[in-house]
């Protein structure tokens, strides 16, 4: 039941152009402008940074879009009435949505890749590549939570303005479009806050720049999974309460 | 205008005596959202094999007691049991096929797919063909639900709801929006399901749908029910004919000592239900009433219900 939940989810997300385009052609449009840019000796390390963080953006995007727009969609056109009256765990559809949106995000992963060794000419060690990709297949957790919050708690059409004031503000923020040191000052306060910052940090470790608080950045992100699970959890209640008893 | 009838099975169960093998039982079920009381004491017994209509006006509790049956909601008061078990136990659900109003269906998926996908959840549920032949969705089986109109898209409503070879189906107001040839050809889907056995709980407000299918009505008006019998006893609660006719100006003294009920005036049309219509327009004529666009016409199930709900 979880594979073919699985396989529905899939058939949704590359079947409407928006997510396609939107979860795929987006990253690759936004990297194609800002990754290929320099040449000389810092050039090489550059746009391995460039990639990793088009490919952090590329994930949060999924993560956010796949599950905050769709859980919102799904509520408001009363799909989950029909769910919730079938002989399944509520969580079973869940399952097959996380799997769905870590393949889509491991699919956008991969294309950053491709462009950036075709158009960049990115060379790195094999072991980089493959640290980069499970880092952020692993750190996309609190952002599905995350994402499963906003669709919990807004409805179809302020789900997808939630997701984009959230996401481009929080990208900028936390040195995902530009490096951090550009930022005003107060930016720069608050981007230790934020769990993009602490994802932009694991991908760029894994291609090579030094970081001394990994842990802690981990930390950081496990902590935001448990929080925006709560959050959920508290938003799924409060639906219950309304529509389901 | 509550009327009670007879001795229907649903109406007698106690909370304590629960009917033994009954497919859906709503004992003394009360339904609270605020301060609005959606039911008031509702008992509703479905027994295996039997087709049950809930008929009643918009807003009349259909719907909440169906959601109560399906354990979509919770009685505020009173007790819900599918298949003798709580209706949200997966154990009753496995058995249960339903139709929801305006639930939404993936809208991206083809609708072979969103079959196969439905059926997964079953344990035991029919070949998709199966399904889709009974649906009558043979021709856009590989069509984007989407894309379908809304007569086709409510028959994959019930493709989903036989999908899992279910023992009982609960369709909930399932041809509102339809035109007359795609209801009647649902009626015949419905049919076909019940001919294999099955339960069935169907809520409408469409009087010739409860009439045509129904081995049993159960009328509900402001939470309650009004009435339960067959759709042939719960005609034949109401006088045989309705007249009608227009008479600008006309008071009901006209009517006064003559053998008629449920008199309605809208503006000079004049509509009441009446045994021996010979007689009361022998006797209007006669008086020299005004009386043109003369109509009489067999009373049917619609007027029973008028009747029942007090004329709402």
């Amino acid at each position: 039941m979880i594979a073919a939940q699985t396989q529905a989810e899939f058939r949704r997300l590359f079947r409407v152009w928006e997510f396609t385009g939107f979860g795929l052609a987006f990253p690759l449009i936004l990297y194609v402008f800002i990754g290929l840019q320099g040449s000389g000796p810092g050039a090489a390390a550059y746009h391995k940074y460039v990639l990793a963080s088009m490919c952090a953006y590329a994930v949060v995007n999924i993560a956010l879009s796949t599950f905050g727009i769709s859980v919102a969609n799904e509520r408001g056109t009363r799909m989950d009435a029909l769910l919730r009256a079938m002989p399944v765990r509520p969580i079973a559809p869940l399952v097959g949505k996380t799997i769905a949106a870590v393949a889509f995000a491991l699919a956008a992963i991969l294309l950053l890749f491709l462009a950036g060794i075709l158009l960049a000419g990115i060379a790195m060690p094999s072991e980089q590549w493959f640290n980069l990709t499970w880092r952020l297949l692993l750190a996309i957790i609190p952002f599905i939570c995350m994402g499963f919050a906003i669709g919990y708690l807004t409805g179809p059409s302020g789900a997808v303005l939630a997701v984009n004031l959230i996401l481009l503000p929080m990208s900028f923020a936390s040195g995902i479009f530009f490096p951090i040191n550009g930022l005003p000052a107060f930016i720069k306060d608050i981007a230790p806050f934020l769990p993009m910052y602490h994802l932009g940090h694991l991908a760029w470790n894994a291609v090579g720049v030094p970081y001394d608080d990994l842990w802690k950045s981990v930390a950081w992100l496990a902590g935001y999974s448990v929080v925006f699970l709560a959050v959920t959890l508290w938003a799924v209640r409060r639906e219950d309460d309304r529509r389901f008893t | 205008m509550p009327v009670s009838i007879g001795s229907s099975p649903g109406s007698t169960a106690s909370a304590d005596t629960p009917a033994a093998g009954a497919t859906v039982e709503l004992v003394d079920a009360h339904k609270k959202f605020g301060s609005v009381e959606a039911l008031r004491g509702v008992s509703i017994t479905v027994r295996p094999g039997e087709l049950v209509g809930l008929l009643g006006p918009n807003g009349a509790g259909k719907t909440t007691a169906i959601s109560l049956m399906l354990g979509l909601r919770r009685p505020t008061t009173g007790t819900a049991r599918l298949f003798g078990l709580e209706p949200r136990d997966l154990r009753a659900r496995s058995r249960t096929g339903v139709m929801l109003q305006e639930s939404g269906i993936p809208l991206t998926l083809k609708v072979r797919e969103v079959v196969d996908l439905f059926r997964t959840y079953y344990p035991k549920p029919l070949p998709t063909d199966t399904v889709v032949e009974s649906a009558g969705l043979g021709e856009f089986q590989n069509s984007l639900v989407g894309k379908l109109s809304g007569g086709q898209r409510q028959r994959v409503y019930f493709a989903l709801a036989i999908c899992g070879d279910p023992e009982a189906l609960f369709l909930d107001e399932p041809t509102v929006g339809l035109d007359t040839a795609t209801r009647r050809s649902f009626w015949e889907q419905v049919r076909g399901f019940k001919r294999h056995g099955k339960s069935i709980v169907l809520t409408t407000h469409y009087l010739d749908e409860a009439d045509a299918l129904a081995d049993r009505v159960i009328v509900i008006d402001h939470g309650l029910i009004r009435a339960e019998d067959t759709p042939e006893a719960i005609r034949g609660l109401v006088p045989g004919k309705k007249v009608s006719f227009t008479w600008p100006g006309f008071t009901a003294e006209a009517l006064a000592g003559l053998p008629v009920e449920g008199l309605a005036i809208g503006g000079p049309r004049v509509t009441f239900l009446t045994s021996h219509p010979e007689d009361v327009l022998r006797s209007l004529l006669a008086g020299g009433a005004p009386i043109t666009d003369l109509e009489v016409a067999g009373a049917g199930l619609e007027e029973a219900v008028l009747v029942l709900t007090g004329g709402r």
